[in-house]
């Protein structure tokens, strides 16, 4: 068995479930919908049969979740997903962590500040406009929120719209719930096949 | 355009000045907020229960919100939870000092559910391994897991939008 990681990478790990997957063979056909299964496609990664366990959920979640993340406008793709790596340092979730951190650094064509994120977590410095956008996103991924007027201030001094803070504290949000179900309900652990790549998308 | 009925829970408690910026950008994702609406329904009132009432969900919802320090959002799961005649022990759910009985079920459900909203990152396998242990399910635990999880979002999105709100 693979060893649990614990250390912010951006090597996609493999996700090892805590709990039971459902069984796609029984799988009822709202599970099949919500999973899209169809006969061509009949590859769904543990992360999703776990979920699949609340298939309500999972069915209205999944469209809300590629909404938040891929919709047109607003905050560019990039900057959602350091909202998203933010929330996934503060809730320590490695595997979210690696998704999104590797995500940004494809979209902004750019390692650096991802490296100063796992290097130095939440008191990373970095650029004027990536840092209010990253301290913000770590602030409000505390329980309760700590992020205050002044965190939005710095958001607007850097130019950004009413639109592109919205979309900020959506991808944070998000993490919020997405780290509490992919950390809480398995481990990450280092990949030993060559078939983590369907579970780029924060396992969908 | 859609009318007031159109607006949802999170829009309204934000309490968005109509015309204003912040305003408008909420309703450029009219459609992010409407499936907001509707993972609430999902999580709170699902069709299938599992193993949670949907006033042990609302009392459960009233909790996180607590600990959130966040009164409006409590006073919402309060009112759901109120509304559905509750038994002593479902309503006491809702009270963050309340632990319930140890190795009880209801007890390792709040020991999770306090652990995973206040400090997600220091969860283990152990934790899962009570739950199991006191007789909960793994599908349940799911269904326990999105519950608080989704409470995380809603709460961190108003919380964002209030302050948005505020420092106009």
């Amino acid at each position: 068995m693979s060893a649990v990681l614990h250390e912010f990478t951006t090597e996609i790990p493999e996700w090892r479930p805590r709990v039971k997957p459902i069984d796609l063979a029984e799988a009822t056909p709202e599970q099949l919908d919500a999973l899209k299964v169809t006969p061509s496609n009949t590859k769904v990664s543990d992360y999703v049969l776990v979920l699949a366990n609340d298939v309500e959920t999972l069915k209205v979640r999944t469209p809300l979740f590629n909404a938040i993340m891929y919709n047109k406008g607003g905050l560019g793709r990039a900057e959602r997903e350091i909202g998203a790596t933010a929330a996934s340092v503060v809730n320590r979730c490695v595997f979210c962590a690696a998704v999104h951190a590797s995500r940004y650094n494809q979209l902004a064509k750019d390692e650096t500040l991802m490296q100063r994120v796992f290097a130095d977590g939440e008191r990373a410095e970095l650029e004027p406009r990536a840092a209010a956008i990253f301290n913000f996103a770590t602030r409000l991924s505390k329980a309760p929120s700590e992020a205050d007027a002044d965190d939005i201030r710095q958001l607007r001094d850097t130019g950004m719209s009413e639109e592109e803070i919205l979309d900020l504290i959506l991808s944070a949000s998000l993490f919020g719930w997405a780290n509490r179900l992919m950390h809480v309900l398995g481990d990450p652990v280092a990949k030993t096949g060559n078939d983590a790549a369907e579970q780029r998308n924060e396992g969908r | 355009m859609e009318g007031p009925e159109d607006v949802t829970l999170v829009e309204k408690w934000a309490a968005l000045e109509p015309g204003s910026p912040l305003h408008a950008a909420v309703r450029s994702r009219s459609d992010v907020f409407a499936m907001t609406e509707a993972t609430h329904e999902a999580a709170l009132r699902p069709r299938d229960l599992g193993g949670f009432s949907h006033a042990e969900r609302a009392a459960l919802a009233t909790r996180i919100a607590r600990l959130n320090e966040d009164d409006e959002l409590a006073a919402h799961y309060a009112a759901m939870l109120e509304a559905l005649s509750p038994d002593e022990a479902t309503a006491s759910i809702a009270d963050p000092g309340y632990s319930g009985d140890a190795w009880s079920r209801i007890g390792a459900v709040l020991t999770f559910t306090d652990l995973v909203t206040m400090n997600p990152k220091d969860t283990k396998p152990d934790d899962i391994a009570a739950l199991q242990a006191a007789g909960v399910s793994d599908a349940d635990i799911v269904r326990l897991a999105e519950l608080n999880a989704f409470l995380a979002y809603q709460a961190r999105l108003l919380a964002g939008l209030r302050l948005m709100r505020r420092a106009a």
